[in-house]
């Protein structure tokens, strides 16, 4: 099948192993992605257990490698590859310029935007964002917009952690529509 | 002005700068893009906005 080819020879980055980030890496696994990487450079928390794709036999390891493992068990044909390292301005654009899709799945903001605008400004990917995703509000809130010609952000645009909690649900919602997203782009669609 | 998707009124010789302080963004989360190109955010003190001009502005907020 042309669609199951296409998937297969597609590489997609991803920039954070969080919430958003674990979930997304988990989603295009199941759906194929032939080579997926990852950075990210933290450790696993008890308090990431309430959305992010780890459990408690990974706790105080780093996300990259429990991914790996999940990953691996999950879709054995996928090459996954990570970094564990802080992704910084010095070296964003080291990490990610070989990359035509790239997924922004940090949760601190200002690293949001610092990924964005190095990435769009020194490369040529594409990125697919989420911002927006804290809360309990209407998931139907929740959407994909093309902002930028090579920008896509998902989410509500609004519901912050640092008025809201942060729970599965919308995360899960939050991760959907960038993974979709992404698949979109891989199949040729570039409408959100 | 074009801005964020709709038409605006803009004062004349308004640089991003002033025009992203006015409307109350926090610089260090937002990326910008005019015109199709993106702006580095030290290059907004030098860039003067015109009618003809599109702007978009991405202000992120945190978790993920």
């Amino acid at each position: 099948m042309k669609m199951k080819r296409k998937l297969m020879q597609a590489t997609v980055a991803i920039a954070g192993a969080g919430g958003l980030g674990s979930n997304i890496a988990v989603m295009l696994a199941r759906s194929g992605i032939g080579k997926i990487f990852i950075v990210d450079f933290d450790i696993v928390d008890k308090s990431n257990l309430n959305r992010q794709h780890y459990s408690e036999e990974h706790l105080g390891r780093y996300k990259t490698e429990a991914l790996a493992e999940q990953i691996t068990k999950i879709n054995p044909s996928v090459n996954f590859t990570y970094k564990t390292v802080k992704v910084t301005e010095d070296n964003v654009v080291e990490l990610f310029k070989e990359y035509k899709i790239v997924c922004e799945a940090f949760d601190n903001p200002i690293y949001k935007a610092m990924l964005v605008e190095n990435l769009l400004i020194k490369t040529t990917a594409t990125i697919v964002s989420g911002s927006g995703m804290a809360g309990y509000s209407s998931g139907n809130n929740i959407q994909t917009y093309k902002k930028m010609s090579r920008l896509y952000v998902c989410g509500d645009l609004e519901s912050d952690i640092a008025s809201n909690c942060i729970m599965s649900p919308r995360v899960q919602i939050c991760a959907g529509h960038q993974a979709n997203m992404i698949i979109r782009l891989l199949l040729g669609e570039d409408t959100p | 002005m074009i801005y964020n998707g709709k038409q605006i009124n803009i004062e004349e010789n308004v640089t991003l700068a002033q025009f992203i302080q006015d409307n109350n963004y926090d610089i260090k989360k937002i990326a910008v893009e005019l015109n199709l190109n993106i702006i580095p955010k030290f290059e907004y003190k030098n860039v003067i906005l015109k009618d003809s001009d599109k702007l978009e502005v991405v202000s992120f907020v945190g978790g993920g």
